[in-house]
């Protein structure tokens, strides 16, 4: 495994990307097709299912170092990765071990301790730490707990083998998509210059929209350009190929059986049909709110009741495969055309196309953006009328225009530290705004603040503690900030009963006090509330890959 | 929740007070934070020797350096190291601390009591200032940094060739090769390992610069270095190595070193995500203080029995050593590496190449 420890190493070293495409293609054309296969499934963002846990790698971490455990607590609270504060603490320097291929590690060392007892999977992960130098032991217990992230995007994987293989990248990229497993035929199908093979549940790569920041008129003739709603569900890709239906999700799980109804009308459609959209909790009173959505993704298959409960259907926004042929070079006017008319003959409600608004002017379709929040939708979707279903995020062709986020001044009451990149840092805020006299907490948030202000804040939190527990700090209440959010729901399980949507910093709003900081009826008066059930969590939210963006 | 030190405890020969260390025995102050008359100055470091006393003591090496920091009118008296002085009822003397250059640990004697205040201490070797001694004591004050056990370096000499081995790689890239090190004594260090690999030229920042001319006054053995003149448009700086306090990272003084490959010498770097956000590509885990075996093999070495501790992961390391057995107390003091980031979060007038830049800490 050096040689992929060493290339996990060359791309968490450096920031060019040539030089990652670089140390990645050099890795391909030495690697064997078995390793290469495993490279690229985990460099795809690929992981195993997870073999330990946490709680029991901490255990064993305990058992095999001469350390109290607080103070392993300590530790691992200020490195803030497992996997790393197992490597830092056990693994001495230099030392390589015994040499296994990936391949090896993978599937004759790490995967058959699934098959092992407890007593045997211990002793031989503590054996592996005390072997393994560090870069190797942090790999394999990232494999282990199944988070082994490598920070390469598809495109830049796709680039590196396609460099290697002396083959088109969009092509790559195809291949790459979807459910496979990683073994010698699979590397050599990636790389084979034959295109007429074909895996029917295999999706194509989603077109993305970038955030449209400048005013929308400068984007030129109103009339060149397309504009939907852009909804608040989840984005999907919808395939009918040779009698089977397969629908994934943008984080490229396949999430049908969890739809029957949609799969059930997806039955109708075509063979050599591929669709783009929206899934969506929809009733007969139109959509419903994201949260009664999460109910539906939280399951693997559903109830009646809760399929009667939580209706769902699928908004179709593009269509990339027609009658077999890959129409995504055709343009957006032909597509929707086909996608329009696919969707009428097949007559089912549980399929259904996403509107097109017309417009005669930029103010005009304004105007209509001002409708979103009555509409439960999240803004305006822009296509250029010309725009090709690109890879990726392309500029220029796709926009979404987001309405104004609902913000409020909050204050500061609890610091976290964070984990990974920003381990060591205290970079979780909890907020509060007044009720009466007292604070109550409305919101987390992760986001928003730039380098040089977290580290002023993490400097101003230390310095202004009131109590720890554990890793949470409460501080003293001075820090006013400036909250962007995107909705406000009632929970149960919040002590202000209420439940923001993507809390984020806007602002550090140094030139409040906290007396300046909002109320709660003063939040609650933003909006009004969509009464239902408890959401079970809002940071949960749109974890099976998020809607059109 | 940390320890308030009692202030009205006098049986302590020193005490941590609202202007620094006091000793009232002796009627002077360690690395006095607020104004006084007499200071004793462990180093250099801007947390450590501040321009607040009217008569600074401090080992002989250190005197040029403490200059150039508080001011050449300043009364500056340098003692050599294991010379005893005499201060009221104490008897006082300097030995090294191994951090940077002059670096010492105090030693104050009254009677049969013995303190000894580390100020910023290393076990490691280094080529480039006089390496730590041990001196036994009964109250030990130190610092704690990195008291983690995650917290365990590598000789200075093996970090010295993967810097090499960066720089001959940035080399064959054609890319400048930016390294950020604290300008007081951690970029002397490095120019004086890498003597071992090469004698190419380095070229230094301005801030960098001033010191290391003091380093080769004191007859240290470091590469040849060359100031940076910005004005000079012709010097390509492609392969070349360049030192520069970590305040000009992300400053518009990096405009001239395009593509630049930027690493960062520092214990920190050992964990992933401090390199990660501050955007290093490389990082080196290169500390000038004591590791965590370092701490705790010297505290059991001293002999003391009460520990006392002033800055760094203090609350971790009294815990465990009140459970093994010691008296050992937080100290409140202004010295800073109180948390990960002082290292790295300089105050904005150190952007501008001015001498301060990056030698504002430890
Ligand atoms: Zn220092």
């Amino acid at each position: 495994m050096q040689s992929f420890s060493r290339l996990y190493q060359t791309l968490d070293q450096t920031t060019s990307t040539n030089a990652k495409v670089a140390a990645m293609a050099q890795y391909f054309d030495e690697a064997d097709a078995r390793d290469a296969a495993w490279a690229a499934y985990f460099l795809s963002g690929r992981r195993l299912k997870r073999l330990i846990g946490a709680a029991t790698l901490r255990e064993w971490l305990k058992a095999s170092c001469d350390l109290p455990e607080w103070l392993i607590d300590d530790t691992y609270a200020s490195v803030g990765d497992l996997a790393e504060t197992i490597a830092l603490l056990i693994a001495r320097p230099g030392n390589a071990g015994e040499e296994h291929s990936l391949a090896n590690w993978v599937e004759q060392q790490i995967l058959p301790l699934r098959e092992q007892e407890h007593e045997l999977q211990q002793r031989t992960v503590c054996s592996w730490w005390q072997t393994q130098n560090y870069e190797q032991c942090y790999i394999i217990n990232k494999l282990l707990t199944g988070a082994l992230r490598v920070g390469v995007s598809q495109i830049l994987l796709a680039r590196a083998v396609a460099e290697q293989a002396n083959l088109p990248r969009e092509l790559i990229l195809h291949r790459l998509m979807g459910e496979w497993t990683p073994d010698v035929s699979f590397w050599q199908q990636l790389v084979s210059a034959d295109t007429g093979e074909s895996v029917p549940s295999r999706p194509y790569p989603f077109c993305l929209a970038s955030p449209l920041e400048a005013e929308a008129d400068t984007l030129g003739d109103v009339r060149e350009w397309i504009a939907e709603w852009k909804w608040d569900g989840i984005r999907a890709q919808l395939i009918r190929r040779q009698g089977q239906t397969y629908c994934w999700s943008r984080g490229e799980e396949l999430i049908g059986p969890r739809f029957p109804e949609i799969e059930a009308a997806a039955a109708g459609l075509p063979d050599g049909t591929v669709l783009d959209g929206e899934i969506l909790p929809w009733n007969e009173n139109g959509v419903m709110p994201f949260a009664q959505l999460q109910r539906r993704i939280g399951r693997k298959t559903v109830g009646k009741k809760l399929l009667t409960e939580v209706p769902c259907i699928f908004l179709g926004y593009d269509m990339m495969e027609s009658q077999t042929n890959d129409i995504r070079s055709q343009s957006f006017e032909q597509r929707y055309a086909q996608l329009q008319q696919t969707v009428n003959t097949l007559d089912n409600e549980a399929i259904r196309l996403s509107t097109v608004l017309s417009a005669a002017s930029w103010q005009e379709l304004a105007e209509q953006r001002q409708q979103s929040r009555d509409r439960q939708v999240e803004g305006l979707m822009l296509k250029h009328v010309s725009s090709k279903y690109e890879t990726g995020r392309k500029r220029g062709l796709w926009w979404k225009w987001k309405v104004e986020p609902y913000t409020v001044d909050a204050v500061m009451l609890y610091a976290q530290a964070g984990h990974g990149k920003r381990a060591n840092l205290y970079t979780d805020y909890t907020f509060g705004v007044w009720q009466g006299d007292k604070l109550v907490p409305i919101a987390k948030a992760y986001s928003g603040l730039d380098n040089k202000e977290i580290a002023e804040l993490d400097k101003w939190i230390r310095k202004h503690t009131l109590e720890k527990f554990g890793p949470v700090r409460s501080v003293e209440m001075q820090q006013v900030f400036e909250l962007a959010f995107e909705g406000i729901n009632i929970s149960t399980r919040h002590k202000s009963g209420i439940a923001v949507r993507f809390p984020r910093i806007a602002r550090w709003r140094r030139d409040l006090g906290p007396k300046d900081a909002d109320t709660l009826d003063q939040v609650k008066a933003l909006v009004q509330i969509n009464d239902v059930a408890d959401i079970a969590d809002t940071q949960v939210s749109k974890s099976t890959g998020n809607s059109t963006s | 929740m940390i320890d308030v030190q009692n202030d009205s405890d006098k049986a302590d020969l020193i005490r941590a007070t609202s202007t620094g260390l006091v000793c009232d025995a002796g009627q002077f102050v360690i690395d006095p934070w607020k104004s006084t008359h007499t200071a004793l100055i462990t180093h250099a470091h801007a947390d450590h020797a501040r321009p607040v006393a009217q008569v600074y003591y401090a080992s002989e090496s250190s005197v040029p350096l403490l200059k150039q920091r508080l001011g050449e009118d300043k009364d500056i008296r340098g003692v050599p190291f294991g010379h005893v002085v005499s201060f009221g009822q104490t008897n006082v003397s300097f030995h090294p601390a191994g951090h940077i250059l002059g670096s010492s640990q105090i030693r104050v004697a009254h009677d049969v009591d013995v303190w000894v205040f580390t100020g910023d201490f290393k076990r490691d070797h280094d080529p480039s200032c006089e390496a730590f001694e041990l001196v036994p004591c009964n109250t030990f004050i130190t610092e704690a940094t990195f008291a983690l056990p995650v917290y365990r370096w590598q000789p200075g000499s093996v970090v010295a060739e993967e810097i090499w081995q960066w720089w001959q790689s940035m080399q064959s890239a054609q890319r400048p090769a930016v390294l950020f090190a604290y300008s007081l004594g951690k970029a002397q260090r490095v120019l004086s390992e890498l003597t071992a690999y090469t004698d190419k030229p380095v070229y230094l920042h301005g801030a960098v610069e001033k010191l290391t001319g003091i380093y080769r006054e004191a007859g240290i053995n470091m590469l040849p270095t060359i100031p940076i003149d910005l004005k000079d448009k012709s010097v390509d700086y492609k392969g070349q190595l360049i030192i520069a306090p970590p305040g000009a990272s992300g400053s518009a003084w990096m405009k001239r070193f395009p593509k630049a490959s930027t690493g960062f010498c520092s214990g920190w770097m050992r964990i992933r995500g401090n390199r990660r956000r501050r955007g290093y590509e490389r990082g080196f885990v290169l500390s000038d203080h004591a590791d965590w075996p370092g701490l705790i093999d010297t505290i059991e070495q001293t002999g003391a029995t009460r520990i006392l501790t002033t800055h760094g992961q203090s609350s971790t390391l009294v815990r465990l050593l009140r459970e093994r057995g010691f008296d050992a107390q937080e100290l409140e003091t202004r010295y800073s590496a109180d948390d990960s980031l002082t290292e790295e979060t300089e105050s904005d007038s150190t952007l501008n190449s001015s001498l301060d830049s990056g030698q504002a800490t430890s």
